[in-house]
Order: structure tokens, then sequence, then C-alpha cells
């Protein structure tokens, strides 16, 4: 069941006469012609899906906490900064079929009755932004964009704005001073972006795949979408695959597959790479807590564990991950977990904002005993120091971007505290290239 | 709207935040405010050591708030319950606190024009503890002069932002701000630009440590064999109410005047600031009430307020590390005494 990358390898796909060819727009036409705001806003609620930039909040019910002031403009802004380390599925969709954006922006747009939209693209993307920009001049070249769209009387004006490449303008409240103009520092919620948000107006922000599902959800109605997927898990979700994977890439899976299908089926990632065993998984991209081969395939009940948003955090914690944006980073034995966990403390000390000390500071801490643990330097303390600099960091800051940051430290050393160790009992073999602890009777060892 | 804070309850304006409800009440319940600063808009939320409890939302909505919050920023419902100093979680957060502020500050105090007035002593000496777990190198910065009169030691900055909002509120034209991000983020001005505006001098107040620093008074004196007198001159730029800092019969120094929680209550002008250095250029209105927690009263009353069990048992601590066997070879060759 494809919704969003049906048709993403066709030809010209990125025109909008080819997208049109393959029924693209027909929500735009259903929405503003037939339906009201409120009716679509209904099928997306009904649909149950989840915002997929990280948080899993329920769409429709974020749409319905949008304030309606009378007088006071609205804004439906675009979440494209996509920068989390591991996730690159809304890049790949607005690369090669970027109407399917612009198609369910239309249509959020009006639900919402906002009458400007912006799209906030990472940095980094500018010739994605170009891609963009050219869609949207097509779209007000046929009359899909501006005044009085397909003559519905609904007016909307599509921007497209380049951030200039922090991770930390993907933070919704940080992406609005960006696109104010101002340093990206996250805001203090509340106020909350429903609220005030862009321009002190009410503002909904949503990841891109989130926007673009709802063309499909217009279509065929949300009861339809809620049919694929297991339980408050509807519908499909792209997933970026990397690491040592036979077929790594962006794969749309229908949620509720299980991680080992998905995994090793030959319909998606296909095993991992010749001659090598899975070791960690870290599921929903570089913010969620690492697992071990054993744990990412069973739950610790026993249970198959699914591509769902609950069944991944099954466990908590102890024992579980999440869904987060769905940056699937699987790792073979050759992984060493003290590097890898260096290698994610570096971006989120590069990455905080700065603004508030625990993860400002923390961040920065983390990332000098990480790194002098894994250049042979780690003193016995060093691993409950981590542990607690995380704890201090954890739930204390502006924004997740600390818990991001303390959640990935916490959880290597959970379930791989023997790999630290070893770094740190036998630097002289640990520092030696290439060098990897293999834990005893672990199902990775050779 | 009541509200009870440490098993106090007060009644409050709707609006009052959880810092100014508690500070209604008094000092012994007053969460710590590195960044926050009632004077200036939007501060706060960034320091992270006002965080308390609430252990009752409201009296519609009694259940606990998950996390802990700022104080400084969060409104008080009807019917709020909040922890400050008498919650386990509340004082060990506060302590990672300070050890977070303090992780890349440099131990200069001793040369430092802020010690004995900076709240950073003050928050670490309240509520730190004396060991230190890092080991790793502190961020250093280069020292620069920001303009003629102020001279800023990034070393020393804990990124309040109270500069920042100084600037965008009462000067015209900002041209200092934030760089770079993280912990290697830095106050600099635009382009090396000099700040020079009439009011300039105030971002030097508002610093809660010795980051800002004013240049006409640079290791002139410690604060504490000073005495702050009230003053006040007919001035066309500014209210003209000011601290003059004396030593001996010389004024050292000129400040905004501030309120108990070390809070500017009248931004003053740099004219009075830097340029009226004379007891002749003011009307004396006389001593300053001095807080008998401040260093200037130290040893000033029978009672002193300071507790000496912590700094004794810091100094023991301290004491006991110090090896008999270490290395004595770097000191000069004592010379034989006949
Ligand atoms: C540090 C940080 C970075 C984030 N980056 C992104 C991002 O690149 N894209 C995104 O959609 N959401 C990102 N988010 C989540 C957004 O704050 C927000 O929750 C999301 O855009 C809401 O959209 P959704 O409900 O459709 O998922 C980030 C959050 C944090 C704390
Ligand atoms: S948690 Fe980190 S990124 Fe978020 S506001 Fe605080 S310092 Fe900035
Ligand atoms: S220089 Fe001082 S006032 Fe400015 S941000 Fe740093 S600590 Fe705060
Ligand atoms: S005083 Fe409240 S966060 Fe700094």
């Amino acid at each position: 069941m494809k919704i969003l990358t049906e048709h993403i390898n066709v030809p010209g796909i990125e025109t909008i006469d080819v997208f049109r060819k393959h029924g693209g727009y027909s929500a735009v036409e259903k929405a503003l012609k037939k339906m009201t705001p409120d009716e679509v806003t209904e099928e997306v609620k009904k649909s149950g899906l989840r915002g997929r930039g990280g948080a899993g909040f329920p769409v429709g019910m974020k749409w319905s906490f949008l304030a309606k002031p009378e007088g006071v403009p609205r804004y439906l802004v675009c979440n494209a900064d996509e920068s989390e380390p591991g996730t690159f599925k809304d890049h790949y969709l607005m690369w090669k079929s970027p109407h399917t954006l612009i198609e369910g922006m239309i249509v959020s747009s009006y639900a919402l009755g906002a009458n400007t939209s912006y799209i906030y693209v990472r940095g980094e993307l500018m010739y994605v932004v170009n891609i963009l920009e050219k869609a949207i001049q097509e779209c007000y070249d046929k009359g899909l964009l501006g005044k009085n769209i397909l003559g519905s009387g609904y007016d909307l004006d599509l921007f497209v704005q380049p951030g200039g490449g922090a991770y930390i303008c993907g933070e919704e409240t940080a992406l609005l001073e960006s696109l104010e103009g101002k340093r990206g520092n996250p805001r203090n919620k509340p106020p909350f972006p429903a609220v005030k948000g862009l321009w002190q107006s009410p503002t909904v922000v949503n990841n891109v795949e989130s926007i673009a599902a709802t063309s499909w959800i217009v279509n065929n109605g949300g009861e339809e979408y809620a049919k694929i997927g297991i339980g408050r898990s509807t519908g499909t979700k792209l997933i970026s695959a990397s690491g040592h994977l036979r077929k790594p890439g962006v794969y749309e899976i229908p949620l509720g597959i299980t991680v080992e299908d998905f995994i090793y089926a030959d319909e998606w990632c296909g095993g991992i790479r010749e001659g090598h065993k899975l070791k960690a998984v870290v599921a929903g991209g570089s913010s969620v807590p690492i697992l071990p081969a054993e744990l990412i395939l069973k739950t610790a009940n026993g249970e198959n564990r699914l591509m769902t948003y609950e069944s991944l955090s099954d466990g908590g914690f102890a024992t579980g991950t999440m869904l987060g944006s769905g940056g699937f980073v699987v790792m073979d034995e050759t992984t060493c977990i003290v590097h890898n966990t260096l290698t994610f403390g570096q971006f989120y000390h590069h990455e905080s904002c700065g603004q508030c000390s625990p993860c400002r500071e923390g961040t920065g801490w983390m990332d000098k005993v990480l790194h002098r643990i894994e250049h042979g330097k780690g003193r016995e303390e060093d691993i409950d120091l981590l542990v607690d600099v995380a704890k201090k960091i954890e739930g204390n800051t502006i924004c997740p971007l600390g818990d991001a940051a303390a959640w990935p430290v916490a959880a290597a050393i959970r379930h791989f505290r023997d790999e630290f160790e070893w770094h740190i009992r036998h630097p002289e073999k640990a520092t030696q290239k290439g060098a990897v602890f293999m834990r005893e009777g672990a199902s990775w060892t050779k | 709207m009541k509200v009870t804070i440490d098993n106090i309850t007060i009644e409050v304006e709707p609006g009052t935040t959880i810092m100014q409800a508690a500070r209604q009440i008094g000092p012994e319940v007053a969460p710590p405010a590195m960044c926050y600063y009632e004077p200036l808009k939007a501060s706060g939320g960034k320091c992270r050591g006002c965080l308390v409890k609430v252990t009752a939302g409201s009296e519609k909505d009694p259940r606990p708030m998950p996390k802990l919050v700022p104080s400084c920023i969060t409104q008080v419902q009807e019917g709020m319950i909040v922890e400050n100093t008498i919650n386990e979680q509340v004082l060990e957060t506060r302590k990672g606190i300070v050890e977070f502020l303090l992780l890349n500050h440099p131990l200069d105090c001793p040369i430092c024009d802020q010690a004995g007035e900076c709240h950073l002593q003050d928050f670490s000496f309240e509520h730190g503890v004396s060991k230190t777990r890092t080991v790793e190198e502190r961020n250093t910065f280069e020292q620069v002069d920001l303009g003629d009169h102020i001279q800023l030691h990034m070393n020393r900055c804990i990124l309040c932002y109270r500069c920042v909002y100084t600037a965008d509120q009462i000067t015209d034209g900002r041209v200092h701000g934030v760089m770079h991000r993280g912990d290697h983020a830095e106050i600099s001005t635009y382009i090396e630009k000099a700040i020079d505006n009439d009011f300039s001098g105030n971002i030097i107040d508002v610093c809660p440590v010795g980051a800002l620093t004013d240049k006409t008074y640079r290791f002139k004196n410690r604060v504490w064999f000073t005495k702050p007198v009230e003053a006040h001159c007919d001035c066309d730029k500014c209210s003209g109410n000011v601290t003059l800092w004396y030593r001996g019969e010389e004024v050292i120094r000129v400040t905004g005047r501030k309120n108990e929680w070390g809070e500017v209550k009248e931004f003053i002008c740099n004219t009075c600031r830097f340029d009226r250095k004379k007891t002749s250029d003011w009307t004396i209105e006389g001593p300053s009430k001095v807080s008998r927690a401040s260093v200037i009263s130290a040893n000033k009353y029978g009672a002193n307020t300071i507790k000496p069990a912590f700094p004794i048992k810091q100094a023991a601590e301290q004491y006991k590390k110090i090896d008999d066997n270490r290395d004595r070879s770097f000191l000069a060759p004592q010379k034989q005494l006949n």
C-alpha cells in the first residue's frame, strides 16, 4: 500500500502535468469545491494520522486546537528542516515529487483557514528549494495558488523559506523565530504556536510527511486511511533506512509490519550486509534510545516488535525506544557503540542553541567525556558521570533537544555498558583502528 | 488568586508568576534567578536555576505538573501548590544547574571585579556542592573591549541574555548579541562594532557575573572595602538617581540603584556612570541599605547571617587533600639561615 510514493518513480512526476495525469490535485478540487474546512479537519481526525516529525501527536487534534480569533490571520507552516541524523525521507519526497507536498499544503491550509503558508526548508537543501519554487510557480500559473483558487473563493499564497542550516530550527518554535528573521532560539512554552505562533498569530506547524498525507485522506476518506495500520498507528510511514543493510533507502511501509520483516524481507531492506550480523538499531532518528538486536526484534515479553508507535515504545526506555521520525539506523557487529555514541554526542554539542544551561553545558560535557573514553583516557567513574549528566539535562530544558541529547547516551550505557567498561579498562586495545568489543554469547558475536 | 509556596499561602493578582509570588512571601522561599530580571521584558526561562515543583496545578485541575517548571515565567493559577526549598528533586536539580553554570566558568574570582556582588558566587554558595566532578578543560574566549568603557570577559558569561534585552529595550539600536550556538556561543558586537550610546553602561549593571565590567572601575578595589551611598543629580538624560561607591573620600564607581533582588530600579545614563566621579557632582542622600547577607556586611553585625559550617567544612576537605610528599622542586631553594 503506497500513499505518498505510489508515483514517485514516474518520469516527469515533478511537473504539474504529469502529476495531474496521475490523479494529482484531485484533493484540492474535492476539498475546495465540495467540503467545508471543518469537514476536511474532521476527515483528518478520523484518519488517526499522527505527526511524522517525531512526537507523533495526532494531526487532526492539533488542528482543532488552533485558536481562531476574529480578524487575526492564521498560518500553516510546513517543517521541512529535516536535520535529524538518520532521517532523510522528507528530502526524498520533496526532491522527487514536490507537488505531493504542495497539494497537501493547499488542502491543509484550506482546512485551517490560512491564507498564507510557508515551507521552511533545511538550509543545506538549496536545490530542493529550487524544485519547490518551480512547482509552486506552476501552481500559480494553473490557478491552484493565489487568489480565488479554482473559482472557489479561497485565496492562498505559498512561500518557501530556506533555513540557515541549524538542526535546532527544526524545533517548531525555533523555526518560527527563524522564519520571522531572528536567531533560531526555541521559545518558552506556553504560549504554544496554536495560540501565538508566527508573528504572534495562531499557527500550525506540521512535518512534510504529515501534510503530504492529507490529500489522500481527503480523496479517500479518513476511515479508509485508518484501515491501514494497527490500533493508534494508522496509515503508512516513510522510513529512512540506513547503515549496514543490503538495501538501504527510503521505504513507505504500512505501519504494523514486524521489525524483523522490515530488516530482513526482500520487499524491504533485504537483511544485513553479506557476512555480517545485526548488533543494534536506532529506530527513530539519532534522538531515540538505541536497542540491541534482541530487544529491537522482540519486546521484553518476547512478542514480535512491530513498526508502530506503540510497539516500538513497549517497555518504556528500560527495554523500548520510539518510532520518532522514522530514521532507522542499523548497525552490525563491526560497529563500536562508544564511537557511535560519541558521534551523536558531538552532533548535539554542535547543535544545541545554548540558551538554557543544562543543554548548553551538558551536551559539551558529555561530548568531552565521551571523547576521552573513545580515545583511551576514560576513568571508571566517567560512566556513572555520563548517566548523571544525562539525567540532569533530561526534562529540565526549554526544548526537547536537551532530552534528545541525553537519551542516546543514557540508552547506550544502559544496553552496552560492557563496551564502555572495556574502553576504559583496555585503552590500548580499544584505541586500535577498527577495534570493537565482542560481548561473549551475544547473538552478533562471531 | 491563592497560591501556596512551601506551605505558605498568599493572595496575589492574576498574571503573577510563581517567582513574583514567592518574592512577595520573602527571600526564604524565593527561587534563585540567574537570568530573570523583572525590569526586562521577555527575560527569564533560560538558566533553569529557578525550577520548582508544582504539586497541584490549580484548584480545578489539581494534578501535579510532570516536569519541574521555571518559576520566573510560569503564571500562578488559583489554588496552585508549589514546592521550592522543601522539595528534594528541586534541590538536587539546582545542584546540577550550579554545576553546569560553573563547568566552563573560570575560577578567577580573586581577580574579578564582580567578586562579592556576583550572583553566580551566591548561587553556587547556596545551592552548589563543594566538589567538582569535571576534569575537562574549560572553554576559553578572548577578552574584548566593547567600546571605551565596557570590557567583556566572555569566559565568565553565563548567557543569561540580560544585556541583550537591555540593549533592545532601553537603548536605540542594539549592536551586540549572541553569536554561534551551544557552549561555543558568545556575546559579540556586530562585526566588532563598539557599543556606543548614552545608556550602554547599563549592561554592566544587569550582568549577573563579571562578564561585563566597568573599565573606569577596573581593579580599583574589592567591593567589600567600598561604601555604597545613595545620591542624585540633576541630569537631562536620566533620573540621576544612582549609587556612589566610595573608597575613603573617593568615588570609585557609579551604578544604578538596585532592589533587594539585585535588579536595577532605574537605568542611568553613561554620563552619570562614567563621568561624574566627584562628590561635588552629587547631592548625597545617605548610605545605601546593605543586605545582611552581602559581603559588605560581613563582620559588621554581631550575628553574621552567613552560616560558617559550609566554608569550614570545605576548607577542612581541601586542607586534607594537600599531600605532604608533593613535588616541591618548583619552589625557590630555601636560603640557609645562619
Ligand atoms: C531539536 C528538534 C528538531 C526537530 N526537527 C524537526 C524536523 O526537522 N522536522 C520536523 O518535522 N519536526 C522536527 N521537530 C519536531 C517539531 O518540533 C514539531 O514537533 C513537528 O514539526 C510537528 O509536526 P508533526 O506534528 O507533523 O510531526 C524537531 C524537534 C526538536 C526538538
Ligand atoms: S534545550 Fe538546548 S537547544 Fe533547546 S532551548 Fe535549551 S539550549 Fe537551546
Ligand atoms: S555578558 Fe553578562 S548579561 Fe550578557 S549574557 Fe553574559 S552573563 Fe548575561
Ligand atoms: S531565573 Fe528562571 S530560568 Fe533563569
